[in-house]
């Protein structure tokens, strides 16, 4: 579906993104992992078009860069780490603007514009909220409006950034497995910037990990986030810090959870 | 539902509304015309039909209309781009004044008048084309050097620019102020703007302008609704970022170059108007534009009519007018948004 070789980017003299390559099929969740300032998020902005790139970017063949911004956002979905708007919009505002490139040349919204948009509001749990304004929002709902716009853009693939950022435990479940079952479906690819490696490794199929702008590994996602990959990336001992996150809540787990 | 009633409601009314806001503008001033004398003033200038002729129709026809129209077309104007520049620049201070625009006509205008340039035989008159050039060379400096500098044009690079650009041109036009010598009152005059010299080729202008900026910036309506979301959204929602950026851009430009070429700089305007309407008829700019157009002349025409009527026999700067009424309505504004954000 997707097929990165040779990929470089400059942010003004700086060499952010050095021979990057990887592929992804359909049905793929590629997570894309490393520490700050590895270029994670450059990497989704090079792939999306909002930052130029040189080297190979091709979906199913057709080079990203020459598709129009229109066509480009037919097939990529994109929630980047985003600012929020100054103005008053509803949430069913800011979710219907996903259908912006299937408008006609009137701006009239296409056919299957109201079902996507009660879709994405339905899957992301905002149906009370959707007259809300987006000023009143708090971080973690904001963050499901920008999911819901994706979703409501039917996209064939998904480039998520941190997505489960400012959610609470509830919505980080229910957003991991929103997007298991999304990209599920026929022709349908997910790659997501992460910084939990349980969360990587829990839900991905393949992982990319970066170190100061260069490839450390890639391939399925067992096989790349090995522990001394993980301690050369980090310069730390990743499994031991890991070990002792859950070693905290060892004698809480011992006892059944109510439900 | 209750808010879209509301919206419709509002564009449904908003012609009729403004025909009776010109109306009472042209009616009331420093000599009262009663309606029926001004209907029948109108009515005679409108089909070439005899009037009643005299002083009061040389009033109304060729006096209090020409003012009243080119305050609702400027009013119209300068709050359609600080509408367009509010969204596409995802600031709620920006205006049409931002690129530093304005600030460029207004140094024209000030120069022509400190030579004396003039051409002698055309309807406008050298300072209003002084104006206009400036205020292109001005778009065309900004936008060279906002892409020298950052070629993906962003709206940071743009807003810090126009303030450099603006502040610069107001240390010139204070330069300028010193030499001016007898001249410093019309000078100062223009910066201040008056509506009180526009006579109908001035109102053609506007409204050709007008005309065609609206068929440019309306159908921008949703990726400007995009844009105020952020411009990497905005591309990847489908927008064409740089080609919409530079066409509203541009068109603003050229837009307030001409209602400063006729009225001077009139401010406040632009900042105001769209926050007005925003609170009647939500943020999208699909209503939001309309709404802008119609409230800008309303605003423009009803504070045109203070300056005129408030003190008998004086005339005040309309800039310092929509100022004043201005900055107390925004002032409303804020309060009222906080308030209900916090509610």
């Amino acid at each position: 579906m997707l097929e990165v070789s040779g990929l470089n980017a400059v942010l003004g003299n700086r060499e952010v993104l050095r021979d990057i390559h990887f592929a992804i099929s359909a049905g793929d969740w590629l997570m894309v992992a490393g520490p700050n300032g590895a270029g994670k998020s450059t990497l989704l902005r090079c792939l999306s078009g909002a930052l130029p790139a040189a080297g190979t970017l091709r979906f199913e063949g057709r080079d990203l860069r020459e598709m129009k911004p229109g066509e480009r956002a037919r097939l990529l979905g994109v929630m980047a780490q985003t600012h929020r708007t100054a103005y008053a919009y509803t949430v069913e505002e800011v979710v219907r603007l996903g259908r912006l490139a299937r408008r006609n040349f009137w701006g009239t919204p296409d056919s299957g514009a109201e079902e996507a948009l009660e879709d994405a509001l339905r899957l992301t749990g905002l149906e009370a909220l959707r007259r809300r304004s987006v000023l009143t929002l708090s971080g973690g709902e904001y963050q499901r409006c920008m999911l819901a716009q994706v979703l409501c853009q039917q996209p064939r693939l998904l480039l998520l950034d941190e997505p489960a950022n400012h959610l609470d435990l509830s919505y980080q479940q229910q957003l991991y497995h929103l997007v298991d079952a999304w990209r599920q479906q026929e022709g349908r690819a997910v790659i997501s910037v992460e910084h939990s490696l349980s969360a990587a490794r829990r839900w991905g199929t393949h992982a990319l990990l970066l170190s100061d702008g260069a490839q450390a590994a890639f391939g399925p996602v067992r096989q790349a986030l090995t522990d001394a990959r993980l301690c050369e990336v980090w310069g730390m001992d990743v499994p031991e810090w890991m070990r002792q996150q859950t070693e905290v809540w060892a004698e809480v787990w011992a006892d059944e959870c109510p439900r | 539902m209750l808010a879209m009633k509301k919206h419709s409601l509002f564009l449904l009314f908003a012609l009729p509304i403004t025909a009776a806001v010109m109306l009472f503008c042209v009616c009331v001033g420093s000599v009262a015309v009663p309606l029926g004398d001004t209907l029948t003033a109108l009515w005679s200038g409108l089909t070439g039909v005899e009037g009643p002729g005299g002083a009061m129709e040389s009033i109304i026809l060729d006096v209090r209309l020409p003012r009243v129209l080119a305050a609702a077309l400027v009013g119209a104007s300068l709050s359609l781009c600080g509408a367009c520049m509010q969204g596409l620049l995802r600031n709620p201070l920006a205006d049409g004044s931002t690129l530093g625009v304005s600030s460029g006509a207004s140094l024209g205008a000030a120069f022509a008048i400190l030579i004396g340039f003039q051409l002698p035989g055309l309807p406008l008159t050298g300072t209003a084309l002084m104006a206009m050039g400036f205020a292109f060379v001005s778009l065309v400096t900004i936008l060279s050097l906002a892409f020298s500098l950052d070629r993906s044009l962003s709206t940071h690079t743009i807003i810090l620019l126009g303030i450099v650009f603006a502040m610069l041109v107001s240390a010139l036009l204070s330069l300028l102020i010193v030499f001016s010598g007898e001249k410093l009152r019309t000078i100062t005059f223009w910066t201040m703007g008056s509506l009180s010299s526009v006579g109908y080729p001035g109102v053609a202008l506007l409204s050709v302008s007008l005309a065609v900026s609206c068929a440019l910036l309306l159908p921008q309506a949703t990726a400007l609704d995009a844009f105020a979301l952020g411009e990497d959204t905005a591309l990847h929602l489908g927008v064409s970022v740089r080609r919409v950026k530079l066409l509203v851009l541009a068109t603003v430009s050229a837009l307030i170059g001409v209602c400063v070429s006729v009225g001077g700089c009139i401010g406040f305007v632009g900042l105001v108007t769209p926050h007005m309407a925003r609170l009647l008829v939500g943020p999208g700019h699909r209503r939001l534009l309309p709404a802008s157009l119609f409230g800008g002349a309303w605003f423009l025409m009803l504070t045109d009519l203070a300056s005129r009527a408030l003190i008998p026999r004086v005339q005040l700067p309309i800039g310092a007018v929509t100022s004043i009424i201005g900055s107390a309505l925004f002032v409303w504004i804020f309060a009222r948004s906080s308030r209900k954000e916090a509610a």
